[in-house]
């Protein structure tokens, strides 16, 4: 909401309790009752020192389920070495809980986390002095925290891509041949494989065989994009073939880039773990979940 | 009227504004719209009118035989938008709201719904809150088109500001000030300045919102805007205080002297403000900072200059300057940075881990213009933190980090893995990165980044490769190391196959050649071989201007250069041509004997070349260099002229001297000035009085120092505390106080019902006891006007005197565990207790009933006063089931009947308590008090002074409430106190038994302070009793409820007089 172009309020759970958002109950009450969704109060939250919390929040299940996503940004070499490899996380929370419920959330290993930066509900002073997220949630879904893995630790890459990609000068056509396997991945699976590439212009168009899951070449943006699904590490996945190159031009200069996309359930890549959730304030015992989660951020393999 | 209209009219115009018919809700598509003027003529309705209620289409019902038969009579009536209008007049506010839904999207969609002004105006008084905002949207939109009209709305908008829902008090202010008609502009001052002293923060905030409209429709107000500007700096909300400080920001940005007292409250209010408003206040207190603190990095500057001067000055007279700039450093006293200047960069420091994008920007801003060299590198890991959000910030913030990485290069050096270049990054952004990376190169990292720019120099992205050669010139140029290696990398590249590349190479080549030539002239002749396969002119060029340039030092190759160009002149491009004229001249002044001829050629064709600019210049060069007997003195210095030594070019940053815009600024990401932008000033060479921004603390608080009030102030944020909960000074609204009350009234009535049964057993059990307790009952009540109070409470203090109805269904009463905000509610204070009369014994034939307000909060409500009532049995005969019946309070009054009463013996008194809830009213409650025989009418009007609890609070707090409760609700009267009652006791008992209120504690001797809280809505009430010189003293009464302030201050001051 803005007031004469300046932000007067941002906050979703303010802005929810001032046009509450449709639900069928909602409308059915209203055409009823001829009531709005409009309310016609201030927002309580809008005066209260925990302004991004609605007051009189009820549940007749109470949960805090808390998401640790990680994201590995990297680009790798041309040879497989790793040029510069990232951690990046956040902490997302869907917390349904009654009341106003003060939640701390402690960490096995907290001096992981190189930079944080909070939701505004985070009591930063004791973040500083113990290295506890202490903090009175908003209700529904927030970005609790985002993080940064200090730089000086390894980062685990978890997957690698063998790539043979060649255009000869004389003839116009090309090798092209991917294989993703997986590497340093604690035991887990790796899926939601996706492998795409920009291919140079020259490039008409590509007849290439995958060894699972579908690809798809555009012939107009020459995208390549190869959904590989899960990395079997028996028979590792591999898209093989030829590329038809425009007839008459020289070879492109660059080989093309690619770029990774993956998923791996149930693992922090830094391996950051949560060691409790506690909750003050209220006296019921809530339900408490914590998944884990490593995605590829911006990965790119260099060819 | 609408079956006069005429068919054709009718299908002429709606075409012509198809907004103006009712809009299908659903699936309204246009197709419908556009074949809509052959709707009617067949039989059955429109189906465009369809979604029309009932009523709506009676009128349109009957057009319709009319447009079938197709004969239309005369008068025309139908004009555009009828239908709305009607809507808009009815009485439904479901109808209303359909037609204003339509005309908001209208007006969204950029149609002309002007002419519906009237109409619209009217409703802006509707109940319904919905129409009512979008009647306000259209107003916002319309009013500055229809002034005079729009003026019908303001008698609205005035009785808006009024109201007693904030919300509603804040939209209308929001919407009167968004109106811009320059006549209502005293309205709005009025408006602004009322609202200014809004006792909700929240309508103080959208008054600060006002504010720099106002001064845009008309900045005469100036002046009385500044003064309410500096009203609501004082404001210790941090709602107000970002907007404020916009407000400030659009208005007198100059009045920096405003900001002096405000500045240590801002900086600990900071982090509680809300997000946008931190952006306003860092930026706003950046430019503070520059002109009232000295500079942290004057001494390492200065020691920085004498260093260099020494270096280099080994003359005597240098040395001299060094040891007089030595003493001026020694005079100078070392620095002590300004504590509030400390305080700053301290509070502000947390800030880098907000989520906001923006606020982080704002404090690494801060940082680089405030803080000491040493403590700049913090914001680093933030903005590199920033990065990774999307590709707008990551420009804005990679503009600002080139900026920043000039000046302090040592800041980003950990993170230069963080600026290397993903092929999926846009164009302007990888040109950013590339320009940090350049930045950022050093003796030490350069091998890897030019590795990196290898990579860089194959992408497909041409732009950027040209960019990247760029960038590897200027890591050449600055660091000598590398620049055989750069040039003999950028050599190779002469050779790629793509000509962008290679020109561009060939003019950084150019440039880097200047700067040493004799060693290069291989790399010279490799380029000379180039003019055969090279054809950007660009490039071209470049190579013959390094030809003639050199051409000593590649003597063999230079003319036969000079002869293939001859050959294909007439082909080249103009800048090329010019090259070659330039060329010719030079060989023709170091090697006439071989080139004369050639250049003669090259000038005569260049004399009949198209462009003038060519023919010019081969004109002029013949004057100079081919000597005739008519061209005289300029002749000889002609090789002076073309072969002077030219310096070689600086390769430099386009970033290099942005700083001198505020970072973060939209000028910065220009890099020019844009309007509004405010100058960051210079450090001041001498520190103005920091005694400016002490702020005048009042005797009470002197003990608490600056770190206690900040402490106070983050408390709520980020303290350790569990007390959090409870409302600071953000939070001292009506509806938060409240809720919370009813939140621990629960609580307490949860934690009550567990012993109820306890109490229950006892009373029981006490049944023989009752007689005795009655004796001691009516002994108290006839001592009631003395000792009364203080023993009753301490003799049954709990246990009411219920008689005999021992099974009540109020639960008993169990000391309230609340705690409202910093003070609590007192048990309480028993001053002498007054009775009314209810009934009198002759109207009641021979009942007569007393009450007195017990001063005991209400069991079961802590909204309702307890009424002691005391019915005495005066007749002979037993009186029967005696209750209360038919209670008819007024709109919103409570009452919560006593028990009734089986029987009552003659002569027998019976005591019982009713619980009413007055509303912070003295309006009578109205109810009849029954027997089995008869029915009385009673009223109990309660005096002001009973409709509230005492409360305990210390000085301080009481302070601070008052602070709060200035202005409108402050009422201060004179009163002369009579001879009896000077002494400190007799005051205190006149007050206390005039009003149920708590004393507190206070410093002065000759002032008395007490203090309570409505009994309903809680809200405080203060008085102040300050005693002058003699007789003569002064009543202050603060409460928000100015009814209850007024009474209140008459009754005190009638039973002081007394």
């Amino acid at each position: 909401m803005l007031d004469n172009g300046f932000p007067l309020a941002t906050e979703s759970n303010i802005l929810k309790e001032l046009i509450k958002p449709p639900t069928i109950l909602r409308t059915v009450v209203n055409t009823i009752t001829g009531s709005t969704n409009v309310g016609d109060q201030l927002p309580t939250g809008q005066l209260s020192v925990v302004p991004w919390r609605r007051t009189g929040v009820k549940y007749t299940n109470n949960e805090a389920y808390f998401d640790v996503i990680e994201e590995i940004d990297a680009i790798i070499d041309k040879s497989g070495s790793t040029i510069t490899a990232e951690i990046q996380g956040v902490i997302d929370a869907c917390v349904k809980l009654t009341g106003m419920p003060d939640l701390t959330l402690s960490f096995m290993n907290p001096r992981l986390l190189d930079d944080v930066s909070f939701h505004p509900c985070v009591r930063f002073k004791r973040w500083e002095s113990e290295r506890i997220l202490s903090f009175i949630p908003p209700d529904g879904n927030f970005r609790l925290l985002s993080y940064h893995v200090s730089a000086q630790n390894l980062v685990a890459i978890p997957v690698y891509v063998k790539h043979n990609i060649s255009f000869r000068d004389s003839s116009s056509l090309g090798r092209f041949e991917i294989t993703v396997g997986p590497k340093q991945t604690m035991g887990k699976t790796v899926e939601g494989v996706m492998v795409t590439s920009q291919m140079p212009k020259g490039v008409l168009n590509m007849t290439l065989t995958p060894s699972q899951g579908t690809h798809i070449f555009d012939p107009v943006t020459k995208l390549l994009s190869w959904d590989v699904g899960k990395i079997n590490p028996q028979k590792l996945p591999s898209l093989k073939g030829s590329m038809t190159l425009q007839a008459g031009t020289s070879k492109p200069d660059e080989n093309p880039t690619i770029n990774l996309q993956f998923k791996i359930q149930q693992l922090a890549i830094s391996g950051l773990k949560v060691n409790r959730l506690d909750m003050y304030g209220e006296k019921y015992k809530p339900f408490k979940g914590i998944k884990y989660m490593t995605k590829a951020g911006k990965f790119q393999v260099r060819t | 009227m609408l079956s006069l209209l005429p068919v054709q009219k009718l299908l002429r115009q709606l075409p012509a504004g198809p907004a103006g018919r009712p809009k299908k809700t659903a699936g309204g598509d246009t197709a419908e719209e556009v074949t809509s003027p052959v709707l009617a003529t067949e039989a059955g309705q429109p189906t465009c009118y369809s979604a029309l209620r009932a009523e709506e289409l009676r009128p349109l019902a009957t057009t319709k035989p009319m447009v079938a038969t197709g004969t239309g009579p005369p008068p025309t009536l139908w004009r555009r938008h009828d239908d709305l209008k009607e809507m808009l007049d009815s009485n439904k506010d479901s109808l209303k709201l359909e037609a204003m839904k339509r005309i908001v999207a209208m007006i969204a969609r950029g149609k002309n719904a002007s002419d519906l002004f009237p109409a619209v105006v009217k409703n802006v008084a509707c109940k319904n809150i919905e129409v009512k905002k979008l009647v306000y949207v259209y107003l916002v939109r319309y009013a500055e088109e229809q002034q005079d009209l729009a003026l019908l709305s303001i008698s609205t908008f005035q009785r808006g500001l009024k109201d007693p829902n904030q919300l509603i008090r804040a939209s209308a202010l929001r919407v009167l000030s968004s109106i811009r008609v320059p006549i209502i502009v005293p309205i709005m001052m009025l408006a602004i300045k009322e609202a200014a002293s809004d006792m909700s923060p929240y309508v103080r905030k959208t008054a600060a919102h006002a504010i720099p409209k106002l001064y845009s429709l008309d900045s005469d107000q100036k002046d009385q805007l500044i003064e309410v500007i500096e009203k609501l700096l004082a404001d210790k909300t941090t709602l107000v205080a970002g907007s404020v400080v916009m407000a400030f920001e659009e208005v007198c940005p100059e009045r920096i002297d405003l900001i002096h007292k405000n500045y240590r409250k801002l900086c600990n209010l900071l982090i509680d403000v809300e997000e946008w408003g931190q952006v306003v206040i860092i930026n706003m207190l950046t430019r503070y900072a520059r002109t009232q603190f000295l500079s942290p990095n004057q001494n390492e500057s200065l020691l920085e200059e004498s260093a260099e001067k020494a270096f280099y000055g080994s003359e005597d007279e240098d040395a001299k300057d060094a040891k007089a700039e030595a003493a001026s450093l020694a005079k100078r006293k070392p620095y002590v940075m300004d504590p509030d200047h400390r305080l700053l960069l301290r509070n502000t420091k947390p800030l880098l881990q907000s989520r906001n994008a923006a606020v982080v920007m704002a404090v690494a801003q801060l940082y680089f213009h405030l803080a000491p060299k040493a403590e700049v590198g913090v914001i680093a890991k933030a903005l590199v933190r920033l990065l990774r959000s999307h590709s707008e910030v990551q420009y804005v913030v990679l503009q600002n980090v080139a900026t920043m990485s000039i000046k302090r290069r040592g800041m980003f050096e950990p993170y230069l893995k963080s600026f290397y270049i993903r092929s999926t990054d846009p164009t302007q952004i990888k040109i950013l990165k590339l320009e940090v990376l350049t930045n950022l190169a050093n003796e030490t990292n350069i091998s890897t980044i030019l590795r990196e720019f290898q990579t860089y120099i194959r992408s497909m992205d041409k732009d950027f490769v040209a960019a990247t050669i760029q960038a590897i010139g200027r890591c050449a140029t600055n660091i000598g190391k590398v620049r055989d290696t750069c040039l003999n990398g950028l050599v190779q590249l002469l050779s790629n196959r793509d000509e962008l590349v290679v020109a561009e190479s060939v003019v950084v080549i150019k440039k880097l050649l200047q700067m040493q030539p004799a060693q290069h002239s291989e790399i010279i002749k490799h380029m000379a071989k180039l003019t055969d396969n090279i054809q950007v002119p660009m490039a071209r060029a470049s190579i013959l201007w390094l030809i003639g340039e050199y051409c000593e030092h590649v003597p063999k190759i230079a003319p036969d250069v000079l002869r293939k160009m001859a050959k294909s002149f007439t082909n080249e491009e103009d800048i090329v041509k010019l090259q070659v004229i330039n060329l010719a001249a030079k060989l023709y002044l170091t090697n006439s004997k071989q080139s004369k001829l050639l250049t003669q050629y090259v000038l005569n064709l260049a004399k009949y070349d198209q462009n003038y600019d060519i023919r010019d210049r081969a004109r002029f060069i013949r004057q100079l260099i081919v000597p005739t007997e008519k061209s005289g003195a300029l002749n000889k210095y002609a090789k002076k002229l073309f072969l002077a030594q030219k310096p070689a070019p600086i390769l430099e940053s386009s970033f290099k001297d942005r700083d001198h815009f505020q970072l973060g600024s939209l000028s910065h990401l220009l890099n020019t000035k844009a309007v509004g932008y405010q100058e960051l000033p210079d450090w001041p060479d001498e520190a103005p009085d920091p005694s400016v921004r002490n702020v005048e603390v009042p005797e009470w608080t002197k003990c608490t120092s600056r770190e206690k009030r900040k402490e106070k102030v983050e408390k709520p944020f980020y303290s350790d505390s569990e007390g959090e909960s409870g409302p600071t000074e953000s939070a001292d609204s009506e509806p938060e106080s409240v809720s919370e009350e009813s939140g621990s009234s629960s609580s307490s009535s949860s934690s009550s019902s567990g012993s109820e049964e306890e109490d229950e057993d006892e009373e029981e059990g006490s049944g023989e006891q009752s007689e005795d307790k009655e004796e001691e009952e009516e002994k108290r009540l006839k001592r009631k006007e003395k000792e009364g109070s203080q023993k009753a409470a301490s003799g049954s203090t709990g246990r009411y005197p219920l008689g005999r109805a021992s099974r009540s269904p109020i639960p008993p009463w169990h000391p309230p565990h609340r705690s409202l905000g910093p003070s609590q509610l007192l048990s309480p204070a028993f001053g002498a207790v007054r009775t009314y009369e209810l009934l009198h014994r002759m109207a009641g034939e021979g009942l007569s009933v007393e009450y007195c307000f017990s001063r005991r909060p209400f069991p079961g409500d802590p909204h309702m006063v307890a009424v002691q009532i005391q019915i005495s049995n005066n007749t002979d005969a037993e009186v029967k089931s005696l209750r209360v019946s038919e209670p008819k309070p007024l709109s919103g009054m409570r009452i919560q009947e006593f028990p009734e009463i089986e029987r009552l013996a003659p002569g027998d008194t019976v005591s019982v308590v009713m619980g009413i809830d007055f509303c912070d009213s003295t309006q009578a409650a109205n109810f009849q008090l029954c027997t089995h025989t008869r029915h009385f009418y009673v009223s109990i009007q309660p005096p002001v002074g009973e409709l509230m609890a005492p409360v305990f609070m210390s000085e301080n707090e009481f302070k601070k409430e008052q602070g709060k409760l200035m202005g409108m609700s402050e009422i201060t009267e004179k009163v002369t106190l009579p001879e009896k009652c000077r002494s400190d006791h007799a005051i205190v008992q006149q007050v206390t038994s005039a009003a149920n209120v708590g004393r507190v504690p206070c410093g002065a001797d000759n002032e008395y302070r007490f203090a309570a809280k409505t009994v309903t809505s809680g809200s405080l009430v203060l008085i102040t009793l300050e005693r002058r010189e003699g007789a003569a003293a002064q009543l202050i009464v603060n409460s928000e409820k100015m009814v209850i302030g007024t009474m209140l201050v008459k009754d005190i001051v009638q039973a002081l007089a007394q």
